[in-house]
């Protein structure tokens, strides 16, 4: 089966837009419009250039290394990785619990992890685009001129994300390629020095989540009709969620909701994960498209991550992020819990749960412990899933007698949202660009919608350091009819009858 | 106290030459220890530049950021550059450049005098080692931040 603009009945007969490779969102992700001479729009795909060598770099190596080595899957969540393997890697080796000073520590490396993405996220990626307006001047539309315009702002954002950067990296270890957490546990907790250096501005961080709340919930109130109808589509969700129905995005048994709400599973217990998720492949598409079982590939798609995470749990398990719960969802009489861009104000919600959560692990002495590691009876497989700043991440591996992994399976969160993501675009597409002519602004609008998941694909940009944003319009025999690129040094320059495409 | 003279090199160790930041970092740090007339030096990696590396630069008197890069000439090349926007400021990896424009913007002051070590890498592919090429690459510009450091002083 095919959806709503997924595929055109003539695309021989229409033009071809492509933002190629879409900017502000990690990876490569490039969008195909066809459209025809009255630019209406026939057909909208997100191509997602999914790097497939996970596996294989995992797959040979003593499963004792693997927390530290997945870290170099990705740039942009690395924590992410190290915890849900080390989880995967705590079944093998038949840890049921950690001791409280292990997992405590995992938790506050989470939290910190979840700060600092968040922070990046929204105040670096995506507030140009909400501060100043979706179709507002390129030049403008990035942290410099909100940095220009809205300086405590953005310097609140850079501290925020600091700040994560520094749990982590106290939590972790090392600023980068941390080794604290192990299979079975962590090899380090906090000393004391280091307990009172990150309490020194943990209820800044809180202060500052809470205004970041505020900001995004003006700019809803600012702008109600705009966000409510942006994108907006009805879908089901998955998250993890504690025992007691609250959220916890470390730890508990995967709850997912169908379109009308009504509960598809709950509490399930997620080392079985392949009894009730599978993957549909597409023809025009490398990345998998992950679907409820029990609903089939057409019916059973759904989304991850923040928006899921806030909307799904019965309540959040700190004071000022559950409050903030609950105005999220009354708002507007829920209207913007439904929309594409509530994942702004969800994300920032869960930034505040992540502080408070700091703040609160802080006071407790066990993250001062001694006691790091349990052991169990070594199994053959192990399955961790962690909420990940962008969604549910699963890490799925098997270790042979000599130690070895022999089989992995990652599926991260962006695959997850595949649909999601597809689906917002096209509504986007349907809203801004049917039967109008195109313009960087209006593409802006397609890249908002996608940037609202904060798809991250792993860091095959850095080899490059470049992320260009580049737009064809190509006429059915190839030719390019006009072309517009920015380059990583911020120039625009149109290109008109240059020939046809190779 | 903050060391007045930050090196800092970021690249991604399992993906091919994108080590170069890293292990240049790693190779500077074992020879500022054995050369204390270069005073204090700190040498930090990342996996990439980021708008939180602006508060890195607080306090400094000289900075050298090292990268990997395929557009750089062979070995290496060593410029001085300055707060710029671009388009990097966009993207999850920043220019040197953006990162010097962040801290001049938070910092409302001028940042820290700062080069750029560009050494050329050819290979950037996930579990790939280090190349030949750019291992000689490395060296080179071992070389040309040693002279940097006594030049610069």
């Amino acid at each position: 089966m095919s959806f709503e603009l997924e595929t055109a009945t003539s695309p021989e007969k229409l033009r071809r837009v492509a933002i190629d490779p879409v900017s502000r969102v990690e990876g490569h992700g490039k969008v195909t419009i066809l459209l025809d001479d009255d630019n209406k729009v026939h057909q909208v795909r997100l191509h997602i250039v999914e790097f497939r060598g996970f596996e294989k770099f995992i797959q040979g190596r003593p499963y004792w290394e693997v927390p530290v080595m997945v870290q170099r899957l990705c740039g942009i969540c690395p924590v992410s990785h190290h915890l849900a393997a080390s989880k995967a890697l705590d079944m093998i080796l038949g840890v049921k619990q950690l001791t409280p000073t292990a997992e405590k520590i995992r938790r506050l490396m989470h939290a910190g992890q979840i700060l600092q993405s968040h922070a990046l996220h929204f105040f670096h990626l995506s507030s140009p685009d909400l501060l100043f307006g979706f179709g507002s001047d390129v030049a403008a539309r990035n942290i410099v001129g909100v940095v220009a315009a809205h300086p405590e702002i953005a310097k609140k954002g850079v501290l925020l994300r600091k700040y994560g950067q520094e749990v982590i990296r106290l939590t972790a270890g090392k600023r980068v390629h941390g080794t604290g957490s192990v299979p079975g546990g962590v090899n380090k907790s906090l000393s004391a020095e280091e307990r009172a250096e990150l309490l020194k501005d943990a209820y800044q961080m809180v202060a500052w989540s809470r205004d970041a709340v505020a900001l995004i919930r003006g700019l809803f109130e600012q702008n109600l009709a705009e966000y409510n109808a942006f994108g907006r589509f009805r879908s089901a969700g998955m998250c993890l969620v504690r025992a007691d129905g609250a959220m916890d995005l470390y730890h508990g048994g995967l709850r997912a909701r169908g379109i009308d709400g009504n509960t598809l599973f709950d509490h399930f217990n997620y080392g079985r994960y392949w009894e009730v998720i599978a993957e549909d492949v597409k023809p025009w598409s490398y990345m998998k498209f992950p679907f409820f079982k029990s609903l089939g590939a057409d019916e059973g798609t759904y989304r991850v991550g923040p928006l899921s995470r806030v909307t799904m749990c019965d309540n959040i398990p700190t004071p000022l992020a559950d409050k903030a719960r609950e105005e999220f969802k009354a708002f507007d009489g829920g209207s913007a819990a439904g929309s594409t861009l509530g994942y702004h104000w969800a994300r920032m919600i869960e930034m505040l749960h992540a502080a408070e959560t700091i703040k609160d692990l802080l006071h407790d002495d066990d993250i001062t412990g001694h006691d790091l590691m349990a052991t169990g009876e070594r199994q053959e497989r192990g399955v961790g899933v962690i909420e990940a700043p962008r969604g549910t991440l699963i890490h799925h591996y098997r270790v042979d007698g000599n130690d070895q992994v022999i089989r992995a399976n990652l599926i991260v969160s962006t695959t997850h949202n595949n649909h999601a993501m597809n689906t917002a675009v096209r509504e986007v597409a349907k809203q801004y660009l049917h039967g109008r002519e195109v313009t960087e602004g209006l593409l802006n609008h397609i890249e908002i919608a996608i940037r609202a998941f904060d798809p991250c694909l792993s860091c095959a940009t850095h080899a490059l350091g470049q992320m260009p944003l580049e737009v064809a319009i190509v006429d059915v025999d190839g030719t390019v009819i006009d072309a517009a690129t920015r380059d990583h040094r911020g120039l625009t320059r149109e290109i008109r009858g240059i020939g046809k495409l190779s | 106290m903050t060391a007045p003279t930050l090196i800092f090199g970021w690249g991604n160790p399992s993906r091919g030459d994108d080590a170069l930041g890293p292990l240049f970092v790693e190779h500077f740090d074992e020879l500022a220890r054995r050369h204390p007339e270069w005073g204090e030096v700190e040498c930090l990696t990342d996996f990439q530049l980021q708008v939180e590396h602006a508060l890195d630069l607080q306090g400094r008197r000289r900075v050298l950021f090292v990268d990997a890069s395929l557009d750089a000439p062979a070995p290496c090349s060593l410029v001085r550059i300055e707060a710029a926007r671009d388009d990097s400021f966009t993207t999850h990896a920043m220019s040197p450049q953006a990162v010097l424009k962040v801290f001049a913007d938070i910092e409302d002051g001028a940042p820290p005098p700062s080069w750029l070590l560009a050494i050329r890498g050819e290979r950037f592919e996930l579990g790939e080692p280090l190349g030949a090429a750019a291992e000689n690459n490395l060296k080179a510009a071992l070389l040309a931040a040693v002279d940097w450091i006594a030049g610069t002083d």
